[in-house]
């Protein structure tokens, strides 16, 4: 140790160098620092999907490093025609008897049966999903876009994201559909304002 | 007949498919007093976690700093990076991390629309600061991918001096190119080309949900992961040397550390016993024995490696000119125009979901192919600065390289050494310390 900071002391073209960059480093680090405590923010960003962007690829059902996916479809009532030939529900070419309320599950369109729906009134029947069985595969939201009034819709669930620095389902995504939104707006919600 | 009427609807609406959220069906005016169920989204989960990852991290570093340099204890020091393994690999997943936080970093510093989370500062940050004052001590025992690779390492074997001098010129390659795809918003390539994550991500452990990751991480990864595995148990650290970005920053501010560990807790008599200790190459042997070299044949080098680096630079830069267009087909917006492109020339039949996504959104080609070429630019520029960057850490390495330097006691090189401890026991003034001057090296 003695003979450690007997260098230390000496003038050496080495110990002067050292100290040089010693002080040019701090100086680089603090002002590093620095910058990035003004851009920072304590809630930073999650990830979330632009509905208007998605073209239900599938991809968020396989790609999330959780599985099953953080991604679900969510479904927003006020935007649902009620319709009884939904096409979100039932299989491409099922002709439903009138007031069938459960298909057979040949016939519904959900893999994981995850969508339930319940007579309300006249021809109009109540949708709902699962979220414990969604698996975010996005076949009914491609249906319901398509046909329908595009009521499902499919979201990153800030309850089960584990929001990687990189998402991997991003990375995937063949619409940039995916993108950092403020912590504090983590959904964006059609029907809604989002922030931009 | 209601349903013909719907599927008549659908036929008539079928061209405009593509207007988001478009009401076809109004929604009914119900009679019976049902009530719209509102649309109910979870809310985010609490971030109190990662404010004591950032504890963790400050305690870590403050505990490895203490142990390699002050208690010298590579036993204490192995324990530690045990731990930080089992917290911040296995229990966090490995995210966020310091070598990651580089990207977030040069992100929030390019796109000023990006608010860089304040854990993410602290994780860049915060063992840069250590680093400034005690040397590389969070790679020693704070780093889990650091942790795993030095777990690992039973039979480590020595890699010739200008191999190791060669590969770890990639770590700083491996820097710019990241800090280059994440300031244009292409990628993280550091998290997504992260070999250990997905070994992290195998051992299901109680966080909420994390569990469930179990063999969620992708195959290739997972081999890629092994084969480090499979490589750390004969080349000790290999993506910690060759490869860490982080690392290569962390090389840098090491050199200039306040202070540092050393191999003998008292003076060097040269006595060679550390010599062989340490499977990082990082220790520098004293140069009184070896005959000085011809100053004149130096000095001529020198003189020719200076006037080198302006040309290395200007090479480097034109290169990077040139690989700015490959690199920009990263980018998202650049493949989705080039899609669009091919298929507006008729060079391709049909439709892929890229473009099917560009033509939702109906905008006109002409916007996409401007902004692509912002893009194209923007990268040009970008792996030109990339490319002038690695021909000056050529230039440097080949000028430290060839400058003599004197050296009289056996010392660990500031820039390579990770304070891991091994060379401690070798050191007889140490065992003396210790009073274990007749038992055995007590390395793990």
């Amino acid at each position: 140790m003695s003979k450690t900071s007997d260098a230390d002391t000496k003038v050496t073209r080495r110990n002067l160098f050292r100290k040089g960059g010693l002080a040019a480093g701090t100086a680089v680090v603090a002002g590093t620092a620095a910058v990035l405590a003004a851009k920072g923010g304590t809630d930073g960003h999650v990830w979330q999907i632009d509905p208007a962007k998605c073209v239900q690829c599938g991809n968020c059902a396989t790609y999330c490093v959780l599985d099953p996916s953080a991604v679900k479809c969510v479904h927003h009532c006020e935007l649902c025609g009620y319709c009884d030939l939904c096409f979100g529900y039932f299989s491409p070419g099922f002709e439903p008897e009138s007031g069938i309320e459960t298909a057979p599950a040949e016939s519904q369109l959900c893999p994981t049966g995850a969508i339930t729906r319940r007579w309300v009134e006249g021809p109009h029947y109540e949708y709902t999903i699962d979220e414990d069985l969604c698996i975010g595969c996005g076949k009914c939201v491609l249906g319901c876009n398509n046909f329908g009034n595009g009521s499902l819709f499919l979201q990153v669930m800030h309850n089960r994201c584990v929001n990687c620095n990189e998402c991997a389902i991003a990375e995937a995504c063949p619409s940039d559909a995916f993108r950092r939104v403020p912590a504090d707006h983590p959904y964006l919600l059609k029907g809604e304002d989002t922030p931009a | 007949m209601r349903r013909s009427l719907v599927i008549l609807a659908v036929l008539l609406l079928m061209p405009s498919s593509a207007a988001v959220g478009a009401e076809r069906f109004a929604l009914p005016k119900f009679k019976s007093g049902y009530e719209i169920p509102p649309l109910v989204v979870p809310p985010a989960g609490s971030d109190t976690l990662e404010y004591l990852d950032v504890a963790a991290l400050v305690l870590a570093l403050a505990l490895a700093s203490y142990l390699a340099l002050r208690a010298r204890s590579r036993r204490a020091v192995w324990v530690l990076m045990a731990a930080s393994l089992v917290y911040f690999g296995f229990y966090r997943g490995g995210c966020i991390c310091a070598i990651g936080a580089i990207q977030n970093v040069a992100l929030a510093l390019a796109d000023g629309g990006y608010t860089i989370p304040v854990v993410a500062v602290a994780f860049f940050v915060i063992p840069l600061a250590a680093t400034l004052l005690f040397g590389r001590t969070f790679c020693a025992a704070v780093c889990p991918l650091g942790a795993v690779q030095d777990i690992v390492a039973i039979r480590p074997t020595r890699v010739p001096a200008w191999l190791d001098h060669a590969l770890g010129l990639l770590a700083y390659v491996y820097l710019g190119a990241a800090v280059l795809f994440a300031a244009t918003g292409a990628a993280f390539l550091i998290c997504e080309y992260d070999p250990f994550v997905a070994i992290f991500r195998l051992v299901p452990f109680t966080r909420q949900n994390v569990w469930m990751e179990a063999f969620g991480g992708s195959t290739a990864m997972l081999i890629l992961g092994a084969a480090f595995v499979v490589a750390g148990l004969f080349i000790a650290r290999p993506y910690c040397r060759w490869l860490c970005p982080y690392g290569a920053i962390l090389r840098l501010l090491s050199r200039a550390s306040k202070w540092h560990v050393t191999i003998t807790p008292d003076e060097c008599n040269q006595c060679t016993l550390c010599e062989n200790a340490c499977p990082f190459n990082a220790i520098q042997k004293p140069t009184t024995d070896a005959p000085r070299p011809d100053r004149l044949i130096d000095r001529r080098r020198l003189a020719l490696l200076l006037v080198l680096v302006p040309v290395l630079l200007a090479a480097g830069g034109g290169f990077g000119w040139w690989l700015g267009d490959p690199f920009s087909r990263m980018h998202f917006t650049v493949q989705q125009a080039e899609r669009v492109r091919l298929e507006e020339t008729g060079q391709v039949e049909g439709t892929e979901d890229i473009s099917d996504a560009f033509y939702q959104t109906q905008r006109p080609r002409e916007e996409l192919y401007a902004e692509a070429a912002a893009i194209r630019g923007r990268f040009a520029v970008g792996s030109a600065l990339l490319g002038v960057w690695v021909g000056l850490v050529v230039g440097v390495k080949l000028i430290h390289l060839s400058v003599y330097r004197t050296r009289t006691d056996y010392q660990p090189d500031r820039a390579t050494c990770v304070s891991c401890g091994r060379c401690f026991a070798y050191c007889p003034f140490e065992r003396k310390r210790l009073k274990t001057l007749a038992g055995e090296p007590t390395t793990p």
